[in-house]
């Protein structure tokens, strides 16, 4: 395997195993924030012990996972450095903005909640129990605003002087910050994190009904994590209702990937499972019209006429256009003269959208892997219909108190939790591995974001990363399972 | 009111004692203290130099571009029709 190939694949090893941490962190937030303000509200220490639990598993999962992002960073300035300098504008204000809120809002408040129950008063931790969740929802947002970019990038301009796509405007920065792409991302992933943290909670609570523990403080936690979950579930659906449409009007062959469809067309069919198809579905899901067109793979290769009536170059002519883009490019860094210049920066602007296409070899380049991208996504949503109906059937028979002696019940609702992390990492292998060959679409392939970097480099730091994640992995979920076992403080009723 | 120094030394004592008090919490701390230190200490510093550390932001800019329009075989054979296109 080439340089590309390894550094991706560390790229998706670092990512994938940062998020297994943040999705637990901004569900169990909100789940031990409700039952801190029941607590709050009661004035029952039940309620406080409860929340106490759950806090002290959200802190292990924090602590582990704290600062596994800072990796990403790394990599993007050691294998990745073309495209960091390439988007270094564009990047440096949403990753800074994190990084200070991250470190101030969520140090600060976690701190509170943390050390403060005896502190401070009722209200002061309340507060900064629903802020530290509030402060990592936040943070989320600024890192998802960067990834959206490379999704649609929109707001910014690309400066043949510096190699840099730049914002020049306050305009520019609010059309970045409220690109719909990163819009919809945020709901999607913020509210999949609901829903992990709702089966985590359920999960965990039925482990010790099986083990006929603390019946109470489980049964309370499943009520809540239920809840949260079950809006989490809903919520995932309507931002990936969003995050459809947008697909399919910014990335149509990630879409097209997804669905492993061909040859498009009007009221184009959803496939369940290959065979299984139901007509007309796509077309409503991806433009809410079962007239909308949907183009199929070729189609995007041989150009197609849009819902808006825009013709949609072929992907020979992008590439054309893209090398007419990448010639005036080279010229204008070269030349002195005042003329040549300024025909070259038009000849430029009037090509750059498609100046990524510039570098591709030949037009199927630009398909990503169908087969990962079309299962992945239907792992996405058959765990996630999959986890809805357990928080359901759990959290009703929670609430009727009939779920005594139901053991399969429980039992499944633990094996939910390995199953709800592989929903959430087959949503990011759909979303990251559909956009390929591009790190910007349309702008910059991966084969020119790459630095200039030996394999065996990139294939040393993989095995050293796989290494030293797994081993903090492995102290996680001892210290997991040691808290865990040890219980909550309330009485074992 | 409280004074600023007060307010700092409240702080102060506030994340002290929460440490020194801690129980279970150790062990994560330590933890993450390990973390930062193989983070920073050890792969930042000897795996992950940043490719363009030690240029200039005009160098960087150099280097980039000249890989942004470096010639692969499929845009040599086009970029001569492409020149005329635009007579360039």
């Amino acid at each position: 395997m080439d340089v590309i190939v390894w550094s991706r694949i560390q790229f998706a090893m670092t990512a994938a195993y940062h998020w297994l941490f943040v999705p637990l962190t901004l569900g169990l937030a909100l789940v031990m924030a409700i039952m801190e303000t029941i607590y709050v509200v009661k004035k029952d220490e039940f309620w406080k012990k409860t929340a106490q639990f759950w806090v002290k598993l959200f802190a292990i999962n924090f602590a582990v996972g704290i600062a596994t992002g800072i990796i990403l960073e790394f990599e993007f300035g050691t294998n990745w450095s073309n495209y960091s300098w390439f988007v270094g504008d564009m990047f440096g204000a949403p990753l800074a903005i994190e990084g200070i809120l991250a470190f101030f809002m969520e140090a600060t408040f976690f701190a509170v909640m943390f050390f403060g129950w005896e502190k401070v008063s009722k209200r002061f931790h309340l507060a900064s129990t629903w802020l530290t969740g509030i402060g990592a929802s936040i943070s989320a947002y600024w890192i998802l605003v960067a990834n959206g970019w490379m999704q649609n990038p929109v707001g910014t301009t690309f400066n043949p002087e510096t190699v840099r796509s730049e914002m020049a405007s306050a305009q520019a920065f609010w059309e970045v910050i409220s690109n719909p792409v990163a819009v919809s991302k945020f709901f999607h992933a913020i509210t999949s994190g609901w829903v992990t943290g709702g089966v985590f909670v359920v999960g965990i609570s039925c482990w010790y009904l099986l083990k006929n523990r603390q019946r109470k403080f489980a049964r309370a936690s499943i009520l809540i994590g239920s809840i949260v979950g079950i809006v989490g579930s809903f919520a995932v659906m309507l931002s990936g209702d969003a995050s459809g449409v947008h697909a399919a009007e910014f990335q149509p062959m990630k879409l097209a990937a997804a669905e492993g469809l061909k040859d498009g067309g009007r009221r184009a069919a959803f496939t369940i499972v290959p065979g299984v198809r139901i007509p007309g579905m796509l077309s409503i899901l991806a433009t809410h019209d079962i007239d909308g067109y949907v183009p199929g793979i070729n189609d995007i290769l041989n150009g197609y006429t849009d819902n808006e009536g825009n013709e949609i170059p072929s992907v020979a002519e992008k590439m054309a256009m893209g090398r007419k883009a990448l010639v005036a490019l080279s010229l204008y860094r070269s030349t002195d003269d005042p003329s040549e210049k300024a025909e070259a920066r038009y000849a430029l602007e009037e090509n750059v959208q498609y100046m990524g296409y510039g570098h591709l070899e030949k037009p199927e380049d630009v398909i990503p892997p169908v087969g990962i991208v079309f299962w992945a996504f239907r792992f996405m949503i058959g765990l996630g219909m999959l986890m809805l109906l357990e928080l359901l059937v759990v959290g009703w028979l929670a609430w009727k108190d009939k779920l005594t002696g139901k053991r399969w019940l429980m039992i499944a609702a633990l094996v939910c939790i390995p199953l709800v992390y592989i929903c959430g990492q087959s949503g990011w292998i759909v979303a990251e591995v559909g956009r390929q060959p591009w790190t910007i679409q349309g702008l910059l392939p991966v084969n020119v974001a790459i630095s200039s970097l030996s394999a065996g480099a990139v294939k040393t730091t993989f095995f050293l990363f796989l290494a030293i994640f797994t081993l903090f992995l492995v102290i996680e979920i001892r210290i997991l399972i040691g808290a865990i076992k040890k219980g909550p403080e309330t009485s074992n009723e | 009111m409280k004074s600023f120094k007060d307010t700092m030394t409240a702080v102060w004592h506030f994340y002290r004692d929460g440490f020194r008090n801690m129980t279970w919490g150790r062990p994560l701390v330590w933890l993450i203290l390990l973390k930062v230190v193989i983070l920073f200490a050890i792969l930042r510093v000897f795996f992950f130099k940043p490719a363009l550390a030690g240029l200039d932001d005009e160098q960087r800019s150099r280097v980039v571009g000249e890989r942004l329009v470096a010639p692969t075989p499929a845009t040599q054979e086009n970029a001569a029709s492409a020149s005329d296109t635009y007579n360039l």
